[in-house]
């Protein structure tokens, strides 16, 4: 269980090593607050749909055979989900939805969070490993994330060619942080 | 917008508005499908598939679908598409289905399919979002199959699994581990503004 946590959070981290997410990654990643922003919407939105994809899939789609609208399925899932958080959200904890504020409805474009609700069925996992996967996905999110606002709050600083600011440099960042994470690949 | 020719609508996703590196959207499979020409240009064909399609469903309805709704809508029509390229690759290219793996269904979410279903088809007319569609997908595909080109000659010695250098040639596999997709993509991309500033 300690493996597949720190595996999913270190050595097959979501953004450096499967390269999901890459969008709001890019893009949110300007500025800290945005960045802080971003990762907890996501650790938020994917623990609950890692949860309920999970439990539509073994007890809606395999008992009437219907494995193969499961693409179909997760998505809309997402979508309802992350529009009924929103909703929940408003309502009942404002100071928190203040904080989220417009990433909550980009979730339902974000590739990790999708990813991981496939990965979950495609490795089979059981409902505590899938508890614990749909947890320490975005948290390897959130901390690369967060490390990577870090040094591109860095490079505005620097001197950088013109025809490689902002986005190019930035990919180029990423690759070096993603070389660092591969160094992780011994632990487990 | 409603001034340009059709072909200026395919030619655009050629060079001007390049997916992913002038919108800088989709960049999950661009990163991740590239580590052989052959995964690239597979991708990339799914891709163009599921966008044309989406683009003529988005641009038909583009009158019945409440504006309020409208992305639940787009979703429920990529996804739909999806699913049968998913099928479809499932029974006949069996291998590609496998090394693509799970985006395939990542297409779903791919920003690509939304952004010009939201920004274009909805907007537009039939026609334009056909050539709209077409173009951004070979635009796309185009993209991967350079950027698997150049991580398959570099990491393996091979393009399109032909033995390149020879047996002296010692690969250079950061090419195609995770980090080399990132700095690869970040290089061609100055490139790319290097040469469109001319």
């Amino acid at each position: 269980m300690l493996e597949l946590a720190i595996g999913a959070v270190l050595v097959n981290n979501i953004l450096l090593i499967q390269y999901l997410g890459n969008c709001p990654f890019l893009g949110t990643s300007k500025k800290m607050d945005t960045a802080v922003g971003m990762a907890m919407a996501v650790v938020f939105v994917l623990a609950m749909a890692g949860i309920v994809t999970w439990i539509i899939y073994y007890v809606l789609l395999v008992p009437f055979g219907l494995e193969y609208i499961r693409t179909l399925a997760f998505i809309l899932v997402i979508a309802a989900l992350v529009q009924f958080v929103e909703l929940f959200l408003k309502k009942s904890i404002p100071a928190l939805y203040a904080g989220l504020g417009i990433f909550l409805p980009l979730i339902t474009t974000n590739c990790a969070v999708f990813g991981v609700c496939i990965i979950n069925i495609d490795e089979e996992f059981v409902f505590l490993k899938m508890l614990v996967s749909s947890i320490a996905y975005p948290v390897g999110f959130g901390l690369a994330l967060i490390l990577f606002a870090g040094l591109r709050e860095r490079l505005i600083i620097g001197r950088v060619p013109t025809p490689m600011q902002d986005t190019a440099i930035g990919l180029v960042t990423a690759g070096f942080m993603s070389l660092s994470f591969l160094g992780f690949k011994g632990m487990i | 917008m409603s001034e340009t020719s059709l072909v200026q609508e395919l030619t655009k996703g050629l060079w001007e508005e390049i997916p992913p590196f002038r919108l800088v959207l989709g960049l999950c499979p661009t990163l991740a499908v590239t580590k052989a020409v052959d995964t690239g240009f597979g991708m990339g064909l799914a891709l163009t598939f599921v966008l044309v399609c989406s683009n003529i469903l988005v641009s038909l309805g583009r009158k019945v679908i409440p504006p309020k709704v409208r992305v639940p809508c787009f979703i429920i029509i990529i996804a739909t598409f999806v699913v049968i390229v998913e099928l479809v690759m499932q029974a006949y290219t069996y291998s590609l289905f496998l090394r693509l793996g799970i985006f395939i269904p990542l297409i779903v979410v791919n920003c690509i399919v939304l952004g010009r279903a939201e920004a274009f088809a909805y907007k537009q007319g039939l026609g334009r979002s056909i050539f709209d569609g077409l173009g951004m997908g070979i635009g796309f595909t185009l993209s991967l199959s350079v950027l698997g080109s150049i991580r398959e000659i570099f990491g393996a010695g091979t393009w399109a699994g032909m033995e390149l250098f020879g047996a002296s040639f010692q690969p250079f596999t950061f090419m195609v581990e995770a980090p080399g997709a990132f700095v690869c993509l970040g290089l061609m991309l100055g490139v790319m503004n290097l040469a469109g500033k001319k």
